[in-house]
């Protein structure tokens, strides 16, 4: 059924990505392809793997961004603008438009966790959901002609044969920053609840009303090339503090 | 957004195919005139293209049925219920004034209304998308309705003129039509230049409070899905001059050609349907060129994170 749960879910499994501390190595990438290939559903087709023009399946990638402030100066590399590495994969959105534009009933919003799928046996590989999608989430695999999407890892968080620290979505697991982290969104007390309240997590393009349970948290501030420049035109060469011997050569020198 | 040649043909092709059948079912020509037998036969074959065609875009065509589930909430199920549900109406209205040559008016007034619902649900699809700004407005599904409209006023006038009737208040009322589609589509055009996008780089990362946001790198140097389907971007360069034939082949030639049939062709000569035969020649052309547009010059969203 492609319609959305009538209740929101209590629970609201998502993920919180610290875009203060991701670095960009691509290694969630990687892995979410690595796990999500085998185990479920059609394979992660890749198009002219070893050609020219090489394209895939992915549910996760990584766009990196340039972000100039306000009057921010740009000197050659270094300057006042900043690089922000950018993970992005399914948000889960609460209000999921590309749940109810399904005609088939494939994709679906768990009532019980607010997980979104698709049921690949269910999928004629229309496209429309994608179209619906804002965030570019969906991706069609060209081989199996059905739609794929992040599914939170559904194999494995819920995978009792695991160990405890495995029950997470392969991204998570494999980051090696710890930019990444998984929780329950809907738990006020939970450990990703209180680190977006902390830091200010924000929602990805709240205008297009789909009200996303992924939070992303904003890089911390950042001092200004300005800040670290110094002071006066001589402010390397300040011996103010200078005593005894050196203090002497100063002044000799000085009168030369 | 990528213009499918699948997509473009099954939007035109059925409009012009549910615009005849809508006012065939008027009964507005002689249900006992070859002409008018000729029109049911194409009025479906264009609809039944349109729909087959539609198929072509699928990634496991042979699943299409379970498309008809969804009618609840997705409005591509609700356009296959009716698509499909219209078909019985236009079926049986096509069997009287076939085989029997009458003009049944229940089949045909329950037709007429099926086809100017399957249009809109058509339009629908494309207006209820929050991502592609520029379809995101009533004015798509009342264009859709217009073209469809005048599209099916001016085949009317063809088969009327080929012996089924009067062709002379058929051409006045897809003068009408062309003036009133065209001209919708000129102010869906204005809103559309006029547009300054919700969503940017700086929303869609959510890092506008830090400054101006621009892409420095995609995840994959190469093309994927989302850019092929998404990132079309061909036609924003030439859109002006695209609209500029889309307007001219679909619009002035049509209303200049109707327009010549009834000052200068005689009645039942060999002139009313030369010019009505043009003139839907060139309203397909003009359509085609409109649909095309429709699809190329719409930006989508998701290019907010792919410098696009």
């Amino acid at each position: 059924m492609t319609a959305l749960p009538s209740q929101p879910s209590a629970t609201k499994l998502g993920l919180v990505i610290d875009l203060d501390i991701c670095v960009g190595c691509h290694a969630c990438v990687v892995s979410c392809k690595e796990w999500n290939t085998g185990g479920y559903g059609a394979a992660l087709s890749d198009q002219d793997p070893y050609g020219e023009h090489v394209s895939g399946a992915w549910l996760n990638r990584i766009h990196t961004f340039e972000i100039v402030p306000e009057g921010g100066e740009l000197v050659g590399e270094a300057g006042d603008a900043r690089i922000v590495h950018f993970p992005k994969s399914c948000l889960h959105c609460e209000e999921a438009p590309c749940v109810t534009v399904c005609p088939t009933g494939a994709s679906y919003k768990r009532a019980e966790d607010g997980i979104v799928l698709v049921a690949e046996d269910k999928c004629i590989g229309c496209g429309l959901c994608a179209w619906a999608c804002p965030y570019g989430a969906r991706e069609m695999d060209l081989a199996a002609g059905v739609m794929k999407k992040c599914t939170l890892c559904v194999d494995r968080i819920y995978n009792e044969t695991f160990d405890e620290e495995d029950r997470v979505p392969a991204c998570v697991r494999t980051c090696p920053a710890n930019a990444r982290h998984f929780g329950d969104l809907g738990d006020p007390g939970s450990q990703v609840s209180k680190m977006v309240a902390a830091r200010g997590g924000i929602d990805l393009m709240p205008e297009q009303g789909t009200r996303p349970v992924n939070k992303y948290l904003p890089p911390r501030p950042r001092t200004t090339l300005a800040a670290h420049a110094p002071v006066g035109p001589a402010a390397g060469e300040d011996t103010g503090g200078a005593t005894g011997f050196l203090a002497w050569i100063d002044t000799m020198l000085e009168k030369i | 957004m990528h213009p499918a040649l699948s997509i473009i043909v099954f939007t035109t092709s059925s409009g012009l195919g549910y615009g005849l059948a809508f006012f065939l079912g008027f009964g507005l020509l002689d249900p006992a005139a070859l002409a008018t037998k000729a029109a049911h036969v194409i009025a479906l074959g264009l609809i039944s293209v349109g729909l087959l065609s539609s198929t072509l875009h699928l990634g496991n065509p042979q699943r299409a049925w379970r498309a008809l589930s969804q009618w609840r909430s997705s409005w591509l199920s609700r356009e296959g219920v009716l698509a499909i549900a219209t078909f019985v109406p236009l079926c049986l209205s096509a069997w009287a004034t076939l085989f029997e040559s009458r003009h049944s008016w229940p089949a045909g007034l329950v037709g007429s209304l099926g086809c100017a619902v399957t249009v809109y649900c058509t339009a629908m699809i494309y207006a209820s998308l929050r991502t592609v700004e520029a379809w995101h407005t009533p004015l798509t599904p009342a264009a859709f309705l217009a073209f469809a409209g005048a599209g099916g006023a001016m085949l009317a006038t063809f088969f009327a003129a080929l012996g089924g009737g009067d062709a002379g208040p058929l051409a006045a009322l897809a003068l009408v039509l062309l003036v009133l589609a065209w001209g919708t589509k000129l102010v869906w055009r204005r809103r559309l230049r006029a547009l300054s996008s919700a969503s940017t780089p700086e929303t869609a990362t959510g890092l506008g409070a830090l400054g101006r946001v621009r892409l420095l790198e995609r995840p994959h140097v190469t093309e994927n899905y989302l850019t092929r389907e998404m990132g079309f971007r061909i036609a924003r360069k030439h859109a002006r001059k695209l609209a500029a034939i889309a307007f001219g082949l679909g619009g002035a030639v049509p209303i200049v050609l109707l327009a010549s049939a009834a000052l200068f062709a005689a009645e039942g000569g060999i002139g009313w349907p030369v010019f009505a035969f043009l003139a839907l020649w060139a309203y397909a052309a003009g359509l085609l060129v409109e649909r095309w547009l429709f699809f190329a010059e719409a930006r989508h969203s998701v290019m907010n994170y792919y410098g696009g």
